[in-house]
């Protein structure tokens, strides 16, 4: 397995290498000048040139591109054209727990609404319960997530002050109950609807009825012998919602007015901060491919088939 | 009545998208304690569907209804659920048909053999764990209590039958309903794996009932046999008489399709002719009449009932006017 290990580091570094590529050049190829940016709309041509060569972006493309290479690998994304020099960096770091913590929240959510109700969906198919789980869903996955958090809003923060309206505060689950409440909704459909799928797959399956013919409780039979099969397929969707959730929640950051990566993105994309922007976008990619690669490994813990076939 | 199993015009239904079909149309017999009954017919004749009837472990899709299915006197079709739990596996243990899908892929083997003995005996895990290693050796597992860790995907199809007989027997059930144990392996391993049910049940004195729509293996291993075809039982009777003289058409088909062991192989494999009507689409009278060389106008009209273990209007007349003798010769010219 060690050599299988390697081999998808070694992958997942290539693609980490075309993301950057890729942002790099989205970023160069973004209209309006940065210098002029920087500078304000009454500095004269000179000025203007000094601060585009200061930033190094008179230099031909390809130097460009190794620079920022370079730079990379020591953890520099550059600085804010907006904020004043402060480098992206910091002010990533500075707003990922936040995020990191509606991420988590977001895929919580999703398991504690998603998952039962896709078990008890399988388990009485065309029953009431199930009926209602599939509304359910259809109803999380088609409303707009920032509609439902505005909803939520007014009437658990605005008209009967529940929950605060936004921001954060102490203590922190109280602020962070809505928005992840909200950002878990949406994804829980999706979950009930997969975890109902695989569940009646497994449940219809030769080894349930052998099971069941030993004689074993049903809980027995749904603990140890049906849930891990039927959820091992939602390793790949906690792991890559997890990685998309940390890349930044704009929506529900905006809404709710929480400092996170998302809300850092949003304001840049608004003030043309490229290099935020940029950052943000490496660092979302980022997570969704090291999710990726967790989750891999995760499968080859779990199940035995896969471990041996590498 | 003394028998262990009593089954009394079981019927099976499944609702369908096309409405409902029958799939067990009045099935009845009785096992006594240790003795081997066989289940032979073509594939869809509704074996399984017996089988998996009587373990209760049919879907809500399935209606079952019986006069009666008495296992030592109690009705199992009114069984609680606890009441079920208790008997499964216990009294009554299963092998299916593909050994490499009824074992759980990801529990390891140990779990899967001790989980029985747990939950039925209360053995505690330290003892149930010594069990399943000898459970193991006497199935023939090499090594036994290193594989207790592994999982089903490194063992074989022979083995991993092997195992689910050790499951099945593990709890000395006094009944085995195997469904097909063996179409799934290769045929140098069946031998292998029939020979330890019978090594397995007649040390338990379990009695057994083998499904199977290869009437070879059924007259190897059993002491009577049922004929299913198309949900019916068609004929019954003790192995002499079913290989030796068996009356219905069906059944002399079936005895045509063995392949022998001993002498040349047939070029070609006889086969039935046609196949059985389906499910929804049965015609009135015998099922088996639009395949039949010896049908007459009366087969066509009504299902013949199942009169001296025979289901057959030909047959049945036959044997009243004694005169067996003409069958053959017909037979003969309907070839
Ligand atoms: N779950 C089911 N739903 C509907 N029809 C079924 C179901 N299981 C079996 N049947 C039907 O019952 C009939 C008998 O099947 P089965 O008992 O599996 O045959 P076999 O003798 O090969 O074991 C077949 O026509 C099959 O299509
Ligand atoms: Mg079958």
């Amino acid at each position: 397995m060690t050599g299988w290990v390697l081999r998808r580091i070694g992958q997942t570094a290539l693609v980490l290498l075309g993301v950057v590529t890729l942002a790099f050049f989205m970023a160069y190829a973004v209209p309006g000048d940065p210098a002029r940016l920087i500078a304000g709309p009454n500095a004269d041509a000179a000025t203007v040139a000094s601060i585009r060569h200061q930033l190094g972006l008179d230099a031909p493309l390809w130097s460009q591109y190794t620079a920022f290479l370079g730079r990379l690998l020591r953890g520099d994304l550059g600085t804010s054209y907006a904020l004043h020099g402060a480098p992206v960096a910091g002010q990533i770091l500075q707003a990922l727990p936040t995020t990191a913590l509606i991420a988590l929240g977001g895929v919580l959510w999703q398991l504690v609404l998603g998952v039962p109700a896709g078990i008890v969906a399988a388990y009485r198919p065309k029953s009431a319960a199930d009926r209602l789980a599939t509304l359910g869903a259809l109803i999380g996955l088609s409303a707009p997530p920032f509609w439902i958090g505005l909803l939520l809003l007014y009437y658990l923060a605005y008209r009967s002050s529940v929950f605060p309206l936004n921001g954060l505060g102490d203590p922190l689950w109280w602020y962070l109950a809505l928005p992840t409440f909200t950002l878990g909704l949406a994804g829980a459909a999706w979950y009930a609807r997969m975890t109902r799928t695989q569940m009646l797959e497994v449940l219809r399956s030769p080894y349930i009825q052998m099971a069941r013919a030993k004689g074993l409780r049903e809980r027995t039979i749904l603990t140890r012998h049906a849930l891990r099969n039927g959820l091992t397929p939602l390793i790949t969707m906690i792991g890559m919602d997890f990685g998309y959730f940390l890349g930044g929640v704009l929506i529900i950051e905006s809404v709710f007015g929480l400092p996170g990566v998302g809300k850092l993105t949003y304001d840049a994309i608004d003030q043309l901060d490229i290099p935020i922007v940029t950052g943000a976008v490496l660092f979302a990619a980022f997570f969704v491919v090291v999710m990726n690669f967790l989750v891999d490994l995760t499968y080859a813990v779990v199940d035995p088939r896969v471990r041996n076939r590498r | 009545m003394d028998a262990l199993l009593d089954v009394d015009d079981l019927v099976v239904r499944f609702a369908t998208p096309n409405g409902d079909h029958t799939a067990v149309r009045g099935v009845s017999f009785s096992v006594a304690a240790g003795e081997r009954l066989g289940i032979v017919g073509e594939s869809g004749s509704g074996k399984s569907v017996t089988a998996q009837a009587l373990m209760r472990l049919l879907g809500p899709a399935a209606t079952v209804e019986a006069g009666a299915v008495r296992f030592e006197g109690r009705d199992v079709l009114g069984f609680s659920k606890d009441e079920l739990r208790r008997w499964r596996g216990a009294q009554a243990a299963m092998v299916f048909q593909d050994p490499l899908s009824s074992l759980n892929p990801l529990v390891r083997i140990g779990r899967q053999v001790t989980e029985t003995l747990r939950e039925h005996l209360g053995t505690d895990r330290r003892t149930a764990v010594a069990r399943a290693v000898e459970l193991l050796s006497e199935v023939g597992i090499p090594d036994a209590p290193a594989r207790l860790r592994d999982y089903p995907m490194t063992f074989s199809g022979g083995m991993r039958q092997r195992v689910a007989i050790a499951i099945a027997a593990s709890c000395s059930p006094k009944l085995l309903i195997a469904d097909e144990p063996t179409t799934a392996l290769d045929v140098t391993v069946q031998a292998q794996v029939l020979d330890l049910m019978d090594r397995m049940t007649s040390e338990l004195g379990t009695a057994v009932i083998l499904i199977s729509h290869d009437l070879g293996v059924v007259s190897t291993f059993c002491d009577r046999v049922l004929v299913m075809y198309a949900g019916r039982v068609v004929e019954s009777g003790t192995i002499e008489e079913i290989v030796g003289a068996p009356r219905h058409p069906y059944t002399r088909a079936l005895l045509g399709s063995i392949p022998s062991m001993t002498g040349p192989l047939p070029r070609r494999l006889p086969s039935i002719p046609g196949s059985p009507p389906q499910a929804g689409t049965r015609p009135p009278g015998c099922s088996f009449a639009s395949r039949c060389p010896l049908a007459e106008d009366v087969c066509h009209e009504a299902d013949p009932p199942l009169t001296g273990g025979v289901a057959c209007h030909v047959a049945t007349r036959e044997i009243a006017t004694r005169d067996t003798r003409e069958i053959a010769t017909r037979e003969e010219n309907g070839r």
